[in-house]
């Protein structure tokens, strides 16, 4: 599979952040044709092209905005379709692993910035929010200077280019919570509260933003858009498989050679992509990955042809979440990498729901006991009972998310737990618990 | 954030009632200027409250924490309790609850920088400075604090310095870092705008300038952004040859009568089909078209009558946008 820089087109281009360089290699063309369009044609567009939320999830993103109540012709509107409408860029990267979206709103800040204006324009929002990440201030800052470029050249405030339409886009900063990077707690937090997720239905597009229908997508999915919009439909399913097309930046991080940001077509296998990135460093040899961050299951070696897009690594046993490739070696502990992980979203935990909240907290407990020495022969299953109380009992993804490093691990992995067991334990092993004999698993 | 039981964190204070009073005394105070600018950052939103957490982050710029005077600031612009404002406060991770040094000094510990590294430059860091998580340096120069994922894995192990980018750290480099800080230096970050300090990039958080020079602001905009792993990939297509498939050449934005009457038979699916031809001739001259529909061209007169603009649509549409002539109109 070839490279298909279309994201990431711009990022060596020289001072690519700037309203000069950007406009110069073709920027604000795709603004111009989407304005020349009705919403509901753009809406069309983007469901032809098959774009799907880069964010973790995986959304049809034309259905997410057809789905905001618009005025029937003719009709006075009501209820929802009369309130105004929102637009909210999800900047809060922080998946672990995850590092695609900081380096986009760097080097290119105004093709997320057209994005936004189209994405709005098409379900007739007046005003849009880029939600950044807190920490990101270098990002947060190439963005406040894009959005000032945006207004002075007259592709935001009242009348935009001419056509009638007004927007109003504003740059927030967040304040340090992974949560906020689920949607419905990112909207408390927008609207000024503890980030917490909140009950769905309804969802944010019948009752987002102040309640209002909102639209939520993530920095890499928005900035897809231009492209879909000039290239059209067709073009943007020339690449990638026909149910995830498009161009996708998959971020290799870990023990490989050349680490970085490698756009290519979805469907793009961990093989080819590990080859571009100079394979695993010299002498060692790969242990485990994550195919989109730490909350989608561990893939090992065996899974190395599988087409990296929503539904090949779903149907393989994991998500494709931000496509943030983690690669570890045969000397990386793979129990000490889970319960670095699992102590994250216990940090992480918002607290709102118990089976996250206390769960979290007791898998760390009993990860940690098995990294330093005191592990018993139970807590291999204790580990799989807690996962089972948390994994669609918590409120949010955030729960089920912590979830898939251990399952995963234990699935891939147990040997590695039975060794950290001492000896006396490891003797219990055979003789209680639904257990396989030490050595029976691959 | 909750903390788990037992943990620093969660022996910390809440900072609302039990800050440390000493340094109270010596806190600039929250002036006229300030609360003038705090009402500025509540305009920004349909709702003044969405200016909670901003504000929050001009408190940290005044005042280097969330102080009680901060909370109190706050609540009374918003009409909020202290209760209110002091639960928000304390549910993230940026806002400190006692006074920081001059430089927040943060060490990404989790997982991938954690076995590139991450873990041994927070506790050499961590020992150089006598201080553990969220403390600070006796001599006030810097806070130590650990982080979680900084969204720079490709870079790991990351250092941040009020979050600046110092990337591909190990401990000699991390150790200099710190006591260069120490020193007054400012070492230059690997990505990121010259260093200020805590409390002016807090000022920026709060979406406020925190230089009187535009010159200033420019430089800092223009710091690094990009090292090797963020252009690696385009770097890679470039030397190989590879690059994505060509777009077709866009539907000329003709500009026509503005008749929207007459602009409702513009997009017959027969047209619409021909132009899909055109378009599928698959004319590599994506340069021309850009020409063509340069940003000096004429502008489409508006919305209504540029439906044509539905490139790309490789079937004649029954869908969406055909036959909902009225609704353009509404939109108008």
């Amino acid at each position: 599979m070839p490279l298909t820089p279309v994201l990431t087109q711009r990022f060596d281009a020289p001072r690519s952040w700037t309203l000069e360089t950007y406009e110069r290699l073709d920027g604000y063309r795709a603004l111009r044709t989407a304005l020349g369009m009705t919403p509901d044609e753009l809406v069309g567009l983007v469901k032809d092209s098959g774009l799907r939320g880069r964010g973790g999830a995986g959304f049809p993103t034309g259905m997410k905005w057809s789905f905001i109540p618009q005025p029937e012709p003719g009709e006075t509107p009501t209820g929802p379709a009369a309130a105004p409408k929102y637009l909210v860029v999800n900047a809060d990267e922080g998946e672990p692993g995850t590092c695609k979206d900081v380096p986009l709103m760097m080097a290119d800040p105004h093709s997320l910035v057209e994005g936004v204006i189209i994405a709005a324009y098409a379900i007739r929002s007046h005003f849009a929010v880029i939600y950044v990440r807190g920490e990101a201030v270098h990002a947060h800052r190439r963005l406040v200077a894009a959005v000032r470029e945006a207004y002075a050249a007259g592709y935001l405030g009242t009348d935009v280019l001419g056509s009638g339409y007004d927007l109003e886009l504003v740059v927030h900063a967040g304040a340090g919570a992974y949560i906020c990077g689920e949607e419905t707690a990112l909207l408390d937090s927008l609207e000024g509260y503890r980030g917490q997720p909140r009950l769905k239905p309804p969802f944010p597009a019948v009752a987002g933003l102040y309640g209002a229908p909102t639209v939520i997508n993530n920095v890499e999915t928005l900035a897809s858009v231009p492209y879909v919009v000039r290239g059209g439909a067709a073009w943007f399913k020339t690449m990638g498989p026909e149910k995830s097309p498009g161009p996708k930046i998959y971020s290799l991080s870990g023990r490989v050679v050349r680490p970085g940001q490698y756009e290519a077509p979805m469907g793009t296998t961990m093989r080819e992509l590990l080859e571009l990135a100079g394979g695993v460093r010299p002498g060692h040899e790969l242990k485990f990955w994550t195919p989109g961050g730490s909350s989608t299951p561990y893939f090992t070696p065996e899974h190395l042809d599988v087409g990296l897009d929503f539904d090949s690594v779903a149907a393989a046993g994991s998500m494709l979440g931000t496509t943030a490739l983690m690669v570890f070696d045969e000397t990386d502990s793979i129990v000490e990498a889970t319960l670095r992980f699992t102590e994250f979203y216990a940090h992480e935990s918002c607290g709102k729901c118990t089976p996250c909240r206390e769960g979290t907290y007791w898998l760390v407990q009993i990860l940690a006991r098995l990294v330093h020495g005191h592990g018993r022969a139970a807590d291999l299953d204790l580990l799989t009972d807690t996962c089972d109380n948390i994994l669609g009992r918590s409120f949010c993804a955030l729960g089920d998310g912590a979830t898939s490093c251990i399952a995963s691990s234990l699935k891939y992995f147990r040997d590695d737990y039975v060794a950290l067991l001492p000896a006396d334990e490891q003797g219990r092993l055979g003789r209680s618990l639904r257990l396989e004999p030490v050595g029976a698993m691959s | 954030m909750s903390a788990l039981p037992g943990s620093p964190e969660a022996a910390a204070t809440t900072g609302l009632n039990a800050s440390p009073t000493a340094h109270v005394e010596d806190l600039p105070p929250l002036t006229a200027q300030h609360e003038a600018e705090a009402r500025a950052v509540m305009a920004r939103y349909p709702q003044p409250r969405s200016g909670l957490l901003p504000m929050l982050h001009l408190v940290q710029s005044v005042q280097g924490y969330v102080s009680p005077e901060g909370v109190g600031f706050c609540a009374r612009l918003l009409g909020l309790t202290k209760a209110e404002v002091g639960a928000v406060a304390t549910f993230y991770t940026m806002y400190k609850r006692h006074p920081a040094g001059r430089h927040l000094v943060s060490v990404c510990t989790n997982t991938l920088c954690g076995v590139l590294g991450g873990q041994r430059i927070y506790d050499a860091v961590s020992a150089d400075l006598g201080v553990g998580h969220d403390q600070t340096a006796p001599d006030g120069s810097v806070t130590l604090e650990h982080a979680e994922c900084l969204a720079a894995c490709d870079y790991a192990p990351v250092v941040t310095v009020d979050y600046e980018f110092y990337d591909q750290q190990d401990v000699g480099s991390a150790r200099e870092l710190v006591a260069a800080l120490r020193r007054g230096e400012k070492p230059r970050p690997t990505r990121g705008a010259p260093l200020t300090d805590f409390r002016g990039i807090s000022r920026q958080l709060a979406g406020l300038s925190q230089f009187t020079d535009p010159g200033d602001e420019r430089i800092a905009v223009d710091g690094p952004s990009a090292g090797e792993p963020t252009v690696i990939g385009v770097r890679l297509a470039a030397e190989r040859g590879e690059a994505a498939p060509a777009m077709q050449q866009p539907p000329e934005p003709t500009p026509e009568p503005t008749d929207p009457v007459a602009t409702s038979s513009g997009g017959t699916p027969a047209e619409q089909a021909g132009d899909a031809t055109v378009a599928a001739a698959d004319n590599p001259a994506e340069r021309s078209g850009a020409e063509q529909n340069h940003p000096d061209a004429p502008e489409p007169a508006g919305r209504e009558d540029a439906e044509r603009g539905a490139e790309g649509t490789e079937t004649p549409p029954a869908g969406p946008g055909g036959g909902t002539n009225s609704s353009i109109e509404r939109e108008a």
